[in-house]
């Protein structure tokens, strides 16, 4: 498999010891271990998915017809990338996350029926979600909005790929091999949400700047 | 060069290159953050700078374009409109942009992001000799949150005056929260009529973070609500913090006596604004 030009082998820009490094697939134990506010860089493989996939997923799919990975303590990031199409295989271009909450309602089904470990995207997600991840021991990562060429040069190579011809290449399922990815656990599988964190508190200061 | 391949240059400066006012605005947050969210803001610098250097772009979501265009009198639109669309399939494929037109009916990506209505192109006229086009790529996280309000609104005890005008933007950000990939930038239009107050709020996110509104008191409200957006705490990315907004710009039309229609469109941090001037 050919590697990512887009790769590059360095690490963020940022003190190394408040950081936790994950090892793709995760456990049980090791999500026990993540705390909403932990700072994480994840390494290893994992899948990409956004609406059409999980509303797939959930509805869509005809009997026999399985994705063909072992998403077993693997993470679904919520991603469509950009991607080009070269000689030898496929190349990341920009790889940014999307708004995870666009999947609210899928994502508690997804979850035990694939033994994720880990769901990643932005903006945080809901009540459903935050349950689902209590009950399945699964964290929600959230990474780097808007920062989608520094994420693509995480992404060591483009695996394997699902459905690209059915959904197109923004809404196909990707296999990655990342390498040092970058994300905050906000949703742990303690039913702590920093995302609700957030609202409460910005919702203290909303009332009292309408008052 | 042709106008179409500028077209397509513009593409490519909007989509990998940040203005340098939007940069500066995240530099100046940076140095005043807490550690998560300098964090946060050190990777979008840094992100800003491998875009610039390897022509890749920004953000994978390179959005709706949209086309202000400014004619000189007497120029043909139609032919305009035609090589915007021809530049539009070029720059999709050479970038590359990400494909975003989808046919509502058949659900099917065109590809090259055209299609009916897309990409949107205003046009207007301008009576120099030259003309002058705006591209903004409009990511879709940020204008999903985009709301638009008729006043008077019971539940934020908004009237409609410019206090009313404050309470919807403060609404929108806080029920924007994260989703939009704060720092905002944010535009709002007042006036007449719905369609309306949403161009002219769009409008808004093509003035420079710099400038100041000639009108001192749209001035003074568009402080106010900048002051009043980062009091809330949203923070980059929506993870808390000072920084929720480094940008807010009002536009006003006028409007009916029984119309007051505030919108408020919500551009994320990484805006992609260029300008042509042919």
């Amino acid at each position: 498999m050919r590697q990512n030009p887009n790769f590059k082998k360095q690490n963020p820009k940022t003190k190394k010891d408040k950081i936790k490094r994950l090892a793709v697939p995760l456990t049980g134990d090791d999500v026990l271990s993540l705390h909403a506010g932990d700072m994480v860089l994840i390494s290893g493989k994992i899948v990409t998915g956004r609406d059409k996939i999980h509303k797939f997923l959930c509805h869509g799919k005809r009997s026999g017809e399985e994705i063909p990975f072992d998403l077993e303590g693997t993470v679904l990031y919520h991603c469509g990338p950009i991607v080009k199409k070269t000689g030898k295989g496929f190349e990341i271009v920009a790889a940014g996350p999307t708004t995870s909450m666009r999947v609210e309602m899928y994502e508690h089904l997804v979850i035990p029926k694939y033994g994720l470990r880990g769901v990643m995207g932005k903006g945080g997600m809901g009540e459903q979600t935050l349950e689902a991840l209590k009950r399945n021991l699964c964290v929600y990562l959230h990474t780097i909005g808007g920062a989608a060429a520094y994420l693509a040069e995480r992404v060591i190579r483009v695996i394997d790929v699902w459905k690209l011809g059915e959904f197109g290449s923004a809404d196909a399922m990707w296999l990655l091999e990342v390498f040092d990815f970058p994300a905050i656990v906000t949703m742990d599988a303690h039913g702590k949400s920093l995302h609700e964190f957030v609202e409460t508190k910005t919702g203290r200061e909303f009332k009292k700047l309408l008052r | 060069m042709n106008l179409r391949d500028a077209i397509v240059n513009l593409y490519r400066k909007a989509a990998t290159s940040l203005p340098a006012d939007v940069e500066s605005a995240l530099r100046s947050a940076y140095k005043k953050e807490e550690p998560r969210s300098r964090y946060i803001l050190s990777v979008l610098l840094e992100n800003i700078r491998i875009a610039r250097k390897t022509g890749r772009p920004l953000c994978q979501d390179t959005g709706v374009p949209v086309f202000f265009v400014k004619m000189p009198a007497c120029e043909v639109q139609l032919d305009l409109r035609n090589t915007i669309i021809e530049a539009t399939r070029i720059a999709t494929r050479e970038i590359p942009l990400r494909a975003n037109a989808v046919d509502v009916i058949t659900e099917k990506n065109s590809g090259d992001n055209t299609g009916t209505g897309f990409p949107i192109i205003y046009f207007g006229e301008t009576k120099r000799g030259r003309l002058v086009i705006d591209l903004m790529l409009k990511g879709a996280g940020s204008e999903n949150v985009s709301r638009v309000y008729s006043l008077p609104h019971a539940g934020l005890k908004a009237e409609r005056n410019f206090e009313g005008v404050r309470r919807c933007v403060l609404d929108a950000v806080y029920k924007a929260q994260g989703k939009g990939c704060p720092p905002y930038i944010i535009g709002v239009g007042v006036g007449a009529a719905r369609d309306q107050v949403s161009r002219l709020s769009k409008e808004q996110l093509l003035r420079s973070l710099k400038d100041r509104n000639k009108n001192e008191i749209i001035s003074k409200l568009e402080e106010k609500i900048m002051h009043d957006c980062n009091k809330l705490g949203i923070g980059p990315l929506g993870l808390c913090g000072k920084t929720t907004a480094i940008g807010v710009k009002v536009g006003v039309n006028h409007r009916h006596p029984a119309s007051y229609f505030v919108d408020v469109s919500m551009g994320c941090w990484a805006e992609r604004r260029a300008r042509l001037v042919w």
